[in-house]
């Protein structure tokens, strides 16, 4: 079997994700449609959320993905900082706006939720909060990218900055099993026994999950692929600049 | 269209606003992903001609 350090080459790695990145898309493509129309349309409302219950379908996998995104950047960051694979980093990149505009959808479709349900768009609540942070620190993150003129210079600073970020990233996740004084509530689903939501909202919702986990692979793969080609692009350039 | 009750705009809302933001977000990685592919084709061309 092949190892995974073979896809840090870049060449390897255009071939692999030349046909992986269609197929997630597809994929996620399919897997989105179905889940939110069904939880859209075939859904019934709450007997106490009334119909806002449906917002569950955009809120809980973009929050999930919004974590998540920032924790596969965390491992791709380490993998840079200890083996320099210039594939980790420039995944860890192309991820940054993913993350960004996921947890931006998080913040927004829980505000829509919470003026009905809450009473209030906005509350300085731990989850609230420290998701409010991460999503200050995806635009650090993607503006320190841009800042910096050396590419291995700022794949260094930005690793060290998602490092940091990170806390905040297991905050925004536990924050509501750390302080129990906020407003949002416990993980929307669990394993543990006496789970709250039923099959109904439960079915679309793992749909929507994992459309969001391979829409995020498939963009990912996209991204990682055009800083890849954008790379040889400037070092072509600056070659034809050295010659002249 | 299923019935949204009293929460109509809210739900609406939240999905417009999160379908759009999909939708610009893969708007920019595929006009992104565009241009840089359509540059390092013009140089590479221009380098191995040169």
């Amino acid at each position: 079997m092949a190892s995974l350090w073979e896809y840090a080459n870049p060449v390897k790695f255009m071939r692999l994700s030349g046909w992986l990145m269609p197929v997630s898309a597809w994929l996620a493509a399919g897997l989105i449609v179905t889940g939110l129309v069904w939880g859209f349309f075939f859904t019934e409302a709450d007997y106490r959320q009334g119909a806002t219950v449906k917002i569950i379908f955009l809120h809980v996998p973009s929050a999930l993905m919004a974590i998540n995104a920032w924790a596969m950047m965390l491992i791709a960051s380490l993998i840079w900082l200890v083996r320099r694979h210039h594939v980790s980093a420039l995944a860890a990149k192309a991820a940054g706006p993913i993350g960004a505009t996921m947890t931006l959808i998080a913040l927004i479709t829980g505000a829509i939720w919470g003026q009905p349900m809450w009473g209030t768009w906005w509350e300085w609540d731990p989850r609230l909060t420290s998701f409010l942070i991460l999503f200050l620190f995806y635009l650090g993150y993607i503006a320190l990218w841009s800042a910096i003129e050396d590419a291995d210079t700022a794949a260094d600073l930005t690793a060290i900055l998602c490092l940091v970020g990170s806390v905040f990233a297991a905050l925004s996740r536990y924050a509501a099993l750390f302080w129990n004084q906020g407003l949002h509530q416990g993980a929307s689903l669990s394993v543990a026994p006496g789970t709250r939501m039923d099959w109904a909202y439960k079915a679309p919702l793992y749909l929507c999950m994992a459309g969001f986990a391979l829409l995020f692979l498939a963009l990912v793969l996209a991204g990682t692929r055009t800083e890849i080609r954008a790379r040889r692009a400037r070092a072509l350039l600056t070659r034809e600049r050295a010659r002249a | 269209m299923p019935d949204l009750g009293t929460y109509a705009a809210e739900v609406t809302l939240a999905y417009a606003v999160s379908l759009g933001l999909i939708a610009a977000l893969i708007l920019w990685s595929w006009a992104r992903a565009r241009r840089v592919k359509r540059e390092l084709a013009a140089l590479e061309t221009r380098t191995t001609r040169g």
